[in-house]
């Protein structure tokens, strides 16, 4: 291997690296919901769509870009608190599967009512963050993309602190841990359902606000929760940092299987290569690498 | 007391419509498979909008075409091939089709057969199967305007034309970085009979469905050096592609767009990244155009505009939805010439778009010089020979950049009718001649 061949190398390897971690920043918000709910909220994509496309149409209506930013989180917590009253609250004690699908039903309608109310045009999304690539011993890298890893440590630590240091925090882990003890001990199960489905739509507003810029705010934003669910899989569902290890080898393995096997079998394979790689994990360790072991008494 | 008076209203409305009906009886429709929501729904919402906005002109301006009122439905099909049959199975019953516009290549390909069997035309300008160009086996099919071998070869010989001539093609790097879908994948063949002819190299790199992530493309072709990348993608893959492009320091300015990937959407989320970055159209974008000064004039000073977004009146979807209408408007009208001044049966529009001769003077005629140059169509050949042009984003808006340029449609007919006879021959369908394609079904 040339000095040349091993630089692309490590230039794929770090591009993949960059990319994982936007695939981690929307499986983050898989996971808070999962770990305080058990539930698999199929909608967080339509929430990063809704939560970008409001975001873009308050600034091209001349609102400032933080009051834009505000107005957003506000409405992402009115937003929380609302799934948490009417589908969630009704639900309670149901089976996973019942609230996986009224999750996916959420998804739906969330994107259906972000269409009515902003729209279907497709809108640029510039957060003033320059992206021409700089050079760094050979190796391009993208200035967009560490700004977005940065951002994504920085949630991560956030949320890491958040459930370790604060007494909501705590309750989170209660409820994760056992919602009828939670119950028991006086935990209000509603009041902490909607602060997490408001945390995740705060994931949602970055996530959203990143991809956007990356892609434009467009009905495929939502399709980001097609790279999200392998990060889950692979690093499991109630793990915030098996969605970042996970984020990152799914970036890293597909970028370059993409490259050094695509070739091979006809490229365009890492549409597939995450899931397969995902369903390997699943085969060997069924809770992910990070997944807290479920056991069951028969 | 509400309820009944909303009952009164609908009472006298119906009587109204029913009225109206009885005054203009000769009416000519178009089922509408339109996509307003969902994924594609910019594109959808622009090329429709030009579509009716130019019947709404027809209707306002001529009261029709020779006294036949043009009529319309949509449905809404989110760009999904099963909602699209459905809307088709739901409208084909209406009296007077005049033709199907689904502008889905997959809702088209599963349309073939019962559109086939009903006699009705399905139009599907610069896009579809290639071989749908070939009259003699899909008397009912036309890719007006534009097949993707066509776009290939145009997009070939514009490079040429950059490079000072095709012999210059010779020892050039070439990238195709195509959408992986049937429709990205059509062209394939068509690249590599080109390399081979004209002796540059050539790589075609996939990206899956949907294209948000493109890095490993990306680092791909940084390796490989090319001089130009063509661009064949669709919906977000464009934006991607170019901004991906600016990341790994490919210059916008060597990267050349399909038809596909020539709008508005697909530059304006690209910011920065799109300035430079040229596309292939068949129609040109803008205001300036008399027909679309007109459209402005009549339909939206008559509040009847089709789109409510009015900066978006003369973008690339909306003008190529005006073109459509023209080429749809005109095939009824060369229709009722020869058959009368009458609602047409979908047979007699076939023919009417058989016979679908727009020279540059009739073009010029109907107010759309320079908008799109003319088309050619006879019954063995349903694209009609359109040309093609060149325009460049300069972060605002799209420049003309070339002149109508001309596909080499010689080279491409015999391989488009290798393929079209190996599909008849596969299912059976006995070669049309001239004589059958004059045989027409009135009633």
């Amino acid at each position: 291997m040339s000095y040349y061949d091993f630089l692309f190398v490590i230039e794929v390897l770090v591009g993949g690296l960059l990319s994982g971690v936007m695939y981690s920043l929307v499986a983050i918000g898989f996971v808070l919901i999962y770990k305080t709910s058990g539930v698999l909220n199929f909608a967080q994509g339509s929430m990063v769509l809704f939560a970008a496309l409001t975001f873009v149409s308050l600034v091209e209506r001349g609102i400032p870009f933080a009051l834009s930013l505000l107005i957003t989180f506000a409405v992402m917590v009115a937003l929380g608190f609302t799934i948490e009253r009417t589908v969630l609250r009704p639900l309670v004690n149901r089976s996973p599967m019942t609230l996986f699908m009224a999750t996916l039903g959420l998804s739906y309608i969330i994107e259906g009512a972000a269409q009515l109310i902003w729209g279907t045009q497709v809108h640029g999304l510039d957060l003033g963050i320059d992206d021409t690539p700089f050079e760094v011993g050979g190796i391009l890298i993208s200035s967009f993309d560490l700004l977005a890893a940065a951002i994504a440590a920085a949630m991560v630590a956030g949320l890491s602190a958040f459930f370790y240091w604060t007494r909501i925090g705590l309750a989170f882990r209660a409820v994760a841990d056992d919602q009828f003890a939670a119950l028991a001990v006086g935990l209000r199960l509603p009041r902490i359902w909607g602060t997490v489905w408001t945390a995740a739509g705060f994931v949602a507003l970055v996530a959203g606000l990143l991809w956007g810029a990356r892609l434009g705010v467009r009905f495929s934003l939502s399709l980001i929760v097609l790279k999200a669910l392998p990060v889950l899989v692979l690093g499991g569902f109630d793990s915030i940092l098996g969605a970042i290890v996970g984020g990152l080898i799914i970036g890293a393995s597909e970028k370059l299987a993409e490259v050094y096997l695509g070739p091979f079998v006809g490229g365009g394979i890492e549409g597939w290569f995450a899931y397969a790689l995902a369903l390997v994990v699943l085969l060997v360790r069924p809770s992910g690498l990070f997944g807290q072991k479920t056991v069951e008494r028969v | 007391m509400t309820f009944f008076s909303h009952l009164r209203k609908a009472a006298i409305a119906t009587a109204f419509v029913l009225g109206a009906t009885a005054v203009h009886a000769e009416e000519q429709y178009f089922p509408l498979q339109s996509y307003r929501v969902g994924p594609y729904a910019a594109g959808g919402t622009g090329f429709f909008g030009g579509f009716i906005d130019y019947l709404n002109l027809i209707n306002i301006r001529d009261g029709g075409v020779n006294g036949a009122k043009l009529a319309w439905s949509e449905g809404e099909t989110q760009y999904e091939v099963e909602k699209g049959v459905e809307v088709y199975e739901r409208l084909k019953s209406n009296p007077g089709i005049a033709a199907w516009n689904p502008l889905s290549v997959g809702i088209a390909y599963a349309m073939i057969d019962r559109i086939t069997d009903d006699k009705v035309p399905l139009i599907t300008i610069n896009h579809g199967r290639t071989d749908t160009t070939d009259g003699r086996v899909f008397p009912y099919v036309f890719p007006l305007l534009l097949n993707p071998y066509s776009e290939t070869s145009g997009i070939v010989n514009y490079i040429a034309s950059k490079e000072g001539g095709l012999d210059k093609l010779k020892g050039k790097n070439i990238v195709v970085l195509y959408h992986g879908s049937p429709y990205g994948k059509e062209t394939i063949p068509i690249y590599e009979l080109l390399s081979q002819k004209y002796g540059f190299e050539l790589s075609q790199i996939e990206v899956p469905h949907p294209g948000n992530e493109q890095q490993a493309q990306w680092l791909t072709i940084r390796r490989e050096h090319p001089d130009y990348v063509v661009l064949r993608g669709w919906g977000v893959m464009n934006p991607v592609a170019l901004k991906t492009a600016q990341k790994t320091g490919f210059p916008a300015d060597h990267i050349i767009g399909n038809v596909w990937s020539n709008s508005e959407e697909d530059v304006i989320p690209a910011g920065d990244a799109a300035k430079g970055y040229t596309a292939i159209t068949t129609q040109a974008s803008g205001e300036r155009y008399p027909v679309v000064q007109e459209i402005v004039k009549t339909v939206y000073g008559d509040g009847k505009g089709n789109l409510e977004d009015k900066s978006r009146i003369g973008s690339v979807y909306h003008n190529l939805g005006i073109v459509n209408g023209i080429l749809n408007v005109e095939a009824v009208r060369i229709a009722q010439a020869k058959f009368g001044n009458r609602t047409l049966t979908g047979d007699e529009v076939r023919w009417g778009f058989e016979h679908l001769k727009l020279d540059p003077a009739r073009v010029e005629a109907l107010g759309a010089k320079d908008l799109f140059h003319s088309i050619n169509v006879s019954w063995d050949n349903h694209e009609g020979d359109g040309y093609v042009t060149f325009q460049q984003w300069d972060g605002k808006k799209w420049n003309v950049v070339s002149d109508w340029i001309a596909p080499d449609w010689k080279l491409l007919r015999p391989i488009i009718e290798k393929s079209s006879e190996a599909y008849a021959k596969e299912k059976g369908i006995k070669i049309r001649t001239a004589e059958d394609a004059d045989a027409v079904v009135s009633n």
